[in-house]
Parts: C-alpha cells; structure tokens; sequence
C-alpha cells in the first residue's frame, strides 16, 4: 500500500489540504446564504439590483469552487486544463449571450399577443 | 546552380515524429481527458440554461416560479449538495494518508447526502406534477424540468458511481487505479455543485425575482 508514488509532478499539488477544503466551504456557505437572505427578505429594495447582486455571488461561488474544490490552477497537467477551461468558457459566453440576444430581438418582432389571444391558440 | 542553406545527407530520411516512445505510467493522461469530458458535459449545461433563458418567461397562461418555488426547501437542497462536496474532500484526504476505512466512511456519507439532495429533489418535483405543474403545461416547465432533471440525473449517476468505488476500494484497497478513479468522481462531484450554483442562482432566485 505504501508503495503508491506519485508518477508526475502534477499529482502532488492536484489534492487540497485540509484547511484548504474547510476555507472553501466557508466561503461558500456565505456566499450561498447571502443571495439567499437577499431574495428572501428583499432588503436590497429593487428587483434588478437583488438579480445583479445575486449573480455576482454566483460568479465568486464558482471561482471558490474551481480554486478550493477542483484545484485549478494554470499548472496542472501542463496547462491543459486551464486552456480546456478558458475554451469552454469562450464557447459558453458565445452560445449563451448569443442565444439570449438572437431569441430576445425574435421575441420582441413578433405581432404582440395578448395573454387572451393566446388562450385562443390551438 | 546548387541550393543554398541547410542540405542533408542524402541517404538520411528526415524525421517529422518523435521516433522514441517516451514513457507513459499507465492512467497519466485520464484525469486530463476526464477533464475534458467534464467540459463538454458543461456545454450541454449552457444549452439548457440557454434553452430555459429563451423559455423562462414563457407560462402558457400556467403558473409561473413565485407560485411553485419553495425557497427554504431549495436552500436546504443546497447545503445537502455542498455537504457533500466538503465530505468527498475529507474522503479525498483520507484516500491521501492511506485510511481504508475513514475513505469509505467519508465516501459513505457522502453517498447519504447525494441520496437526501435527490430525495428532497424528487419530493420538490412530486409535489409540483401533484399542482398540475408538468413538464407539458408551459414552456417554462418544459425548460425547468430538463434542466434541473438533467442535473438530478447527474447526481444519480454520480452516486451509483460512488457505492461502485466504495465497492472496489473495499475489494482491492486504495490501488494506484482506484485512487485515479477517486480522483475523477472527485472532479465529476465538484463539478455537480458547480452547475448547482447556476442553477439555483438563475433557476430559483432569479424566478423569484421575475
């Protein structure tokens, strides 16, 4: 059993200590209960501004987990997992804004329909 | 007239390729590659959260998020899933100082998190379908069911996963094979409660605030 070594460089840093795991799920527990006390309570007043503080929390939450839970960094596996990342983040910001902005403007050139129109609807 | 610059023999055929194999450990290239499966799967997650973006709004004259969404069920939801994330840690800890049997332990509880997150999931869906709240009724249920069910799905496949390492590592104990397999439920793991955040961030609060 002791006779497991590590057979590149990459695999010793890819494993969290366990500080490093406690900071990441502290932080994430604050970051998943503020957005919540925001909705819930709706301290903030404004709807648009408890949606852009909400997703900003999403945004931090997700690098904490990326950086304490997944362990990336720019080095691991020579940084190949950093540029599948930075990829996927490319294509994910290209279809999604891409997505909204086409199916938005579609929505808005339609003939309007009142609600009572489309209860007409087949 | 004769060439100029850089003439080789001419009876040595250039080399284009490595022609030695350098040496591969078995696994080395599987964390890289699973990691990559995990990108694409993160791109069929942007499909639907752009498909329930575009059909979001979309009630069909049914009932819209502030009428189904029950905020203190999805926040205990949440913390079941990030529960869990922080005992695969301490499993993945365990696994490092070569403890057979606190790496179950851990892995075990956390198996028992996954299960109460798609418990309470399933209870969350039951009670919407009981309030006529179907996938059919609207294109916003339509977009919610596929987007969430596809993340519920994720999470029961990363489970049965989970009892199957459990099941091994008992079997042949933390080999250098089963250490890579943890790693890479470790990753899929992490990854679950990674999408989590987006969806209960745009899925429930957002339609809260709608």
């Amino acid at each position: 059993m002791s006779a497991h070594v590590d057979t590149h460089d990459g695999a010793a840093e890819a494993h969290g200590s366990r500080k490093s795991y406690l900071i990441g799920f502290g932080l994430s527990v604050v970051l998943t209960a503020i957005p919540f006390w925001l909705v819930m309570t709706g301290v903030l007043g404004s709807n648009q501004t408890t949606a852009a503080a909400i997703v900003g929390f999403a945004f931090i939450q997700i690098i904490v987990h990326m950086i304490y839970f997944l362990h990336m960094n720019a080095k691991s596996e020579g940084g190949w997992t950093m540029m599948a990342l930075i990829f996927t983040v490319v294509i994910l910001v290209i279809a999604l804004s891409g997505t909204l902005w086409v199916m938005y403007h579609l929505t808005h050139n339609m003939m309007p329909m009142s609600a009572a129109d489309m209860s007409q609807m087949p | 007239m004769s060439e100029p610059g850089f003439a080789t023999p001419q009876n040595e055929v250039p080399n284009f390729y490595l022609v030695d194999e350098h040496d591969h450990p078995e696994g080395d290239s599987t964390l890289l590659g699973f990691w990559i499966y995990l990108m694409s799967d993160c791109l069929i997650f942007a499909i639907l959260f752009a498909t329930y973006g575009v059909l979001g709004g979309n009630y069909a004259a049914g009932p819209a998020p502030k009428d189904l969404f029950e905020l203190p069920l999805v926040a205990l939801n949440t913390s079941m899933l990030l529960l869990s994330s922080i005992t695969y840690g301490f499993a993945m800890l365990a696994m490092n100082e070569n403890k057979v049997g606190q790496t179950q332990a851990w892995l075990a509880v956390t198996g028992l998190f996954g299960l109460a997150f798609l418990g309470i999931e399933l209870h969350e869906f039951a009670h919407l379908i009981e309030l006529g709240a179907t996938p059919q009724r609207s294109g916003f249920l339509s977009a919610f069911f596929t987007l969430v069910g596809t993340h519920g799905l994720h999470v029961t496949f990363g489970t049965i996963w989970l009892v199957t390492l459990m099941l091994q590592v008992g079997r042949y104990g933390l080999v250098p094979a089963n250490r890579r397999r943890l790693m890479c439920l470790s990753l899929f793991w992490h990854f679950l409660d990674v999408i989590w955040i987006g969806v209960f961030t745009f899925v429930y609060l957002m339609g809260m605030l709608r």
